[in-house]
């Protein structure tokens, strides 16, 4: 047996260089996808959706954009301007962001990091699947017929009074919800009872540890906001007055319950981002993590402030002073958090041997992101400064940075990185790092000058706009073209290394991430054999670097 | 069938695999109470605009009914929890009798409430916009009506859910399937079982009592 760190005889450096017999073809036909059990093939299912949704997505976001593109109206009414960007958030928010990484990722690896042969409940595994499909038939449902004119927020009174179709949308996020309950209760139980042998929970992967802090707030808030939703559905369709002030109801009170949901919400999908660049540092840098722990357990630390700053979208709802001053100080806790993983992460590269694939690239663009993002809200969480910049494209800007550009750039971090593991072939490095420079670039270009729109005093959500805002907005709207561009790139390329990619071997970065000991694409019982773990998750001492690693000459000591 | 037969193939043995179960189902309770915490706070929330009204709604409901099926519930929960008891010794005849007569007691609870809400439509105490009431004029009856056909319908559901639940595992238990010492099954249907009554309890006093 060789001292790789999950070692499944016969080992990865004596394997094939593609697995003859793996996931993808152990059984054919459609059937076998679609009863499938197996955490892999879900998570290629999730990878297949969510991809599709944030394309669809991405195109109302162009729209959006093209509409702004002239002060005042360009291509559509002012009713269809506000059904498309609500359609781009809900798509976004309900169909991407949330079930990405989670879905496809935390499905993928989760149990493989673990050395486990599948999540602790498969059937319920595949249920998740099911009910995202049917929770986007509902909402796409409603979104074709009428469309929902509320942005994603459906602020009441206005959901419960508008006659756009917002019920149907309602219960494809209510049902949506449950998909994501579902996903984050298996990968808890899964965490708890299916750790291999030596895996203790000071060795789980740092994937896991933040995976396993977004499932708990996907369990604790998801319901919230599902019974919120379902309030709002059922004041629209019966009129039964719940927050609608002219029956007595209270809209600050939706407000509170949305937002309990939905400040943690933006955690569910940031914490996944956290996750996965946790990995990704680790084999760029080709050392151990600097600071384990600390990266552990701020992911539980985040998870449980994120609990506690709901209130910071109510600074101008109508809040007392007091609460609106104890709810800003609370936001900036989680800069605390978010602050040690950052100086963690770039810890770990001092002294590493940094290659500079296209996933690492995307760290780049993750950590550019986050720390500018997260900058900009402590500052949107300082009152009086929310005051000038409520509503405004500030926030919009704000928002685009921490959660999408974050989130975004994880996720593209990931699939390069993962792409050989799950498919056995290589992206084009070349290509690779073109998309990942289009991104980066793309994505500044469209939000900075929305930050200075923003600061100008250009509110969110009209389709038109002063003649003065007119140079910032051409800006963004290129900025978003290219953007579209690079997805499209990145996305032929990947398709296209699916069956003409250079084949991969078990483990071409040379990563020592326990997933990677195991064959590429991964056995259907995922290992050959029960893995063995000699040695802690990102250990990168010498004499345990595997064969096939360029860097093995220039490895480091770990931290 | 053997105890080991059950085992699915990615948990090493039968005792981790019952671990894994219980703790997602405490998780899945969980997010029950969670979704029934976001109407309870949307009725404190009221409760406290509207004090006046909400008890004097409070007082058109009627106590005797609300009792009755309090002391209906509690009672079904023991009977659920001896059915556990029962199959786990491997006596699943008398188990799936146990539950048959939790079945009976939730249909009780069923008719009970059925009756109540018949009787507050004919008196007009309805959700919001189709309240109309002679008696009861105070501010915030509507509003109480909607919280409570709100909350009580979707207690309600979640009994019909625990019935078709337990029905199920009656059957079983009956035809002798976890006659040879595993029953996780029908210990988490009775820990199901359990949160419904545990929401009723908290319903009961909210709703009835002050
Ligand atoms: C350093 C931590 C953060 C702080 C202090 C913070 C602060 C704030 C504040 C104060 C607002 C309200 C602005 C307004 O409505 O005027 C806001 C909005 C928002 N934030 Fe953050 N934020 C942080 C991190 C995040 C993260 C990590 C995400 C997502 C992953 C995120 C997503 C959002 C979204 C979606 C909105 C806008 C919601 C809307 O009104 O449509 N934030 N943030
Ligand atoms: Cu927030």
């Amino acid at each position: 047996m060789s001292q790789s760190p999950a070692t499944t005889p016969p080992s990865p450096a004596d394997a094939p260089a593609y697995n003859p017999r793996n996931y993808l073809n152990a059984e054919a036909g459609i059937r076998s996808w679609l009863l499938t059990r197996d955490h892999k093939r879900i998570g290629i299912m999730f990878l297949a959706l969510t991809t599709l949704f944030f394309f669809v997505g991405g195109l109302f976001a162009l729209l959006v954009r093209i509409e702004l593109l002239t002060p005042g109206p360009t291509i559509m009414s002012a009713m269809t301007y506000n059904r498309m960007f609500t359609l781009h958030g809900v798509v976004m928010i309900f169909l991407f962001m949330i079930p990405a990484i989670p879905g496809i990722f935390g499905n993928f690896f989760l149990p493989i990091m673990l050395g486990a042969r599948d999540v602790a409940f498969p059937r319920l595994n595949l249920l998740s699947l099911y009910l995202y499909v049917i929770g986007a038939g509902i909402a796409l449902y409603g979104m074709i017929h009428g469309g929902t004119d509320t942005g994603w927020t459906f602020y009441a009174p206005y959901s419960t009074t508008t006659i756009t179709k917002v019920v149907p949308v309602l219960l494809g996020a209510f049902v949506l919800g449950f998909s994501s309950i579902v996903t984050g209760l298996n990968f808890i139980v899964t965490a708890h009872t299916l750790r291999a042998p030596g895996i203790t929970w000071m060795r789980m992967p740092l994937f896991v540890w933040s995976i396993y802090a977004t499932s708990i707030i996907q369990i604790l808030a998801t319901p919230v906001l599902g019974i919120t939703l379902l309030m709002v559905a059922v004041e629209h369709a019966f009129g039964f007055g719940i927050f609608d002030p002219a029956r007595g109801g209270d809209p600050i009170l939706f407000q509170h319950m949305f937002w309990f949901y939905s400040h943690p919400a933006v955690y569910i999908m940031v914490l996944p981002a956290m996750a996965v660049i946790s990995e990704v540092i680790c084999a760029a840098a080709h050392k151990n993590i600097f600071g384990y722990k600390a990266v552990a357990f701020s992911s539980l630390g985040i998870a449980f402030v994120g609990f506690f700053t709901w209130g910071h979208h109510l600074f101008t709802s109508g809040q007392s002073t007091l609460d609106a001053g104890i709810f800003g100080v609370l936001s900036m806790f989680v800069g605390i958090f978010t602050a040690i993983k950052v100086f963690n992460w770039t810890a770990t590269l001092y002294k590493g041997s940094v290659a500079f694939t296209a996933w690492f690239a995307y760290f780049c663009g993750f950590l550019f992101f986050l720390v500018f993002g997260g900058m900009t809200g402590i500052a949107l969480a300082t009152v009086s400064l929310d005051v000038h910049w409520q509503d405004t494209y500030f926030v919009v800007a704000h928002f685009h940075f921490i959660m999408v550009g974050a989130t975004i750039m994880a996720w593209l971090a990931a699939l390069h990185y993962w792409w050989p593991k799950m498919f056995g072939r290589m992206y084009p490095e070349r290509w690779g790092l073109v998309g990942a420079v289009t991104i980066v670039f793309g994505f500044n270009a469209t939000f900075i000058p929305q930050f200075l729109l923003g600061n100008y005093g250009m509110p969110r959500r009209y389709y038109s706009y002063p003649e003065r805002f007119w140079p910032l907005n051409v800006a963004s709207t290129l900025g978003a073209t290219l953007l579209g561009f690079g997805f499209l790139l990145i996305l032929i390329y990947f398709l296209w290394s699916l069956k003409y990619g250079r084949v991969a071997s078990a483990n071409p970065w040379g990563s020592r991430g326990y997933e990677w000991g195991t064959l590429s694409p991964p056995p259907p019982e995922n290992f050959i054999g029960q893995p063995v773990y000699p040695s802690p998750p990102h250990d990168y001492t010498e004499g345990s670097v595997q064969s096939g690693d360029p860097h093995a000459a220039e490895v480091t000591h770990a931290a | 069938m053997q105890p080991e037969a059950y085992v699915a193939h990615h948990f090493p043995n039968l005792r981790q695999q019952e671990h894994a179960a219980r703790i997602g189902m405490w998780l899945f309770l969980a997010t029950e109470l969670l979704l029934f915490g976001g109407l309870f706070t949307a009725y404190s929330v009221y409760r406290f605009l509207y004090p006046a009204g909400f008890a004097a709604s409070s007082e058109h409901l009627s106590v005797a009914a609300g009792t009755i099926n309090t002391v209906v519930l509690i009672t079904s929960s023991l009977t659920v929890a001896l059915a556990h008891h029962f199959a786990r010794h491997g006596k699943g005849r008398t188990a799936a009798l146990c539950l048959a007569i939790t079945l009976a007691f939730a249909a009780v609870f069923l008719v009970i409430k059925g009756w109540e809400w018949t009787h507050d439509f004919e008196e007009g105490l309805l959700p919001g916009r189709y309240f109309h009431s002679s008696e009861l004029t105070a501010t915030g009856a509507p509003m109480f009506f909607t919280l409570y056909f709100i909350l009580t319908g979707l207690h309600g559901i979640h009994v019909l859910i625990g019935m078709t639940v337990l029905a199920i595992l009656m059957v079983l238990c009956w035809r002798g399937a976890y006659d040879h010492g595993y029953s996780t099954p029908v210990e988490l249907g009775g820990m199901y079982w359990h949160l419904v009554d545990l929401i009723w309890i908290f319903l009961y006093p909210l709703l009835y009592l002050i």
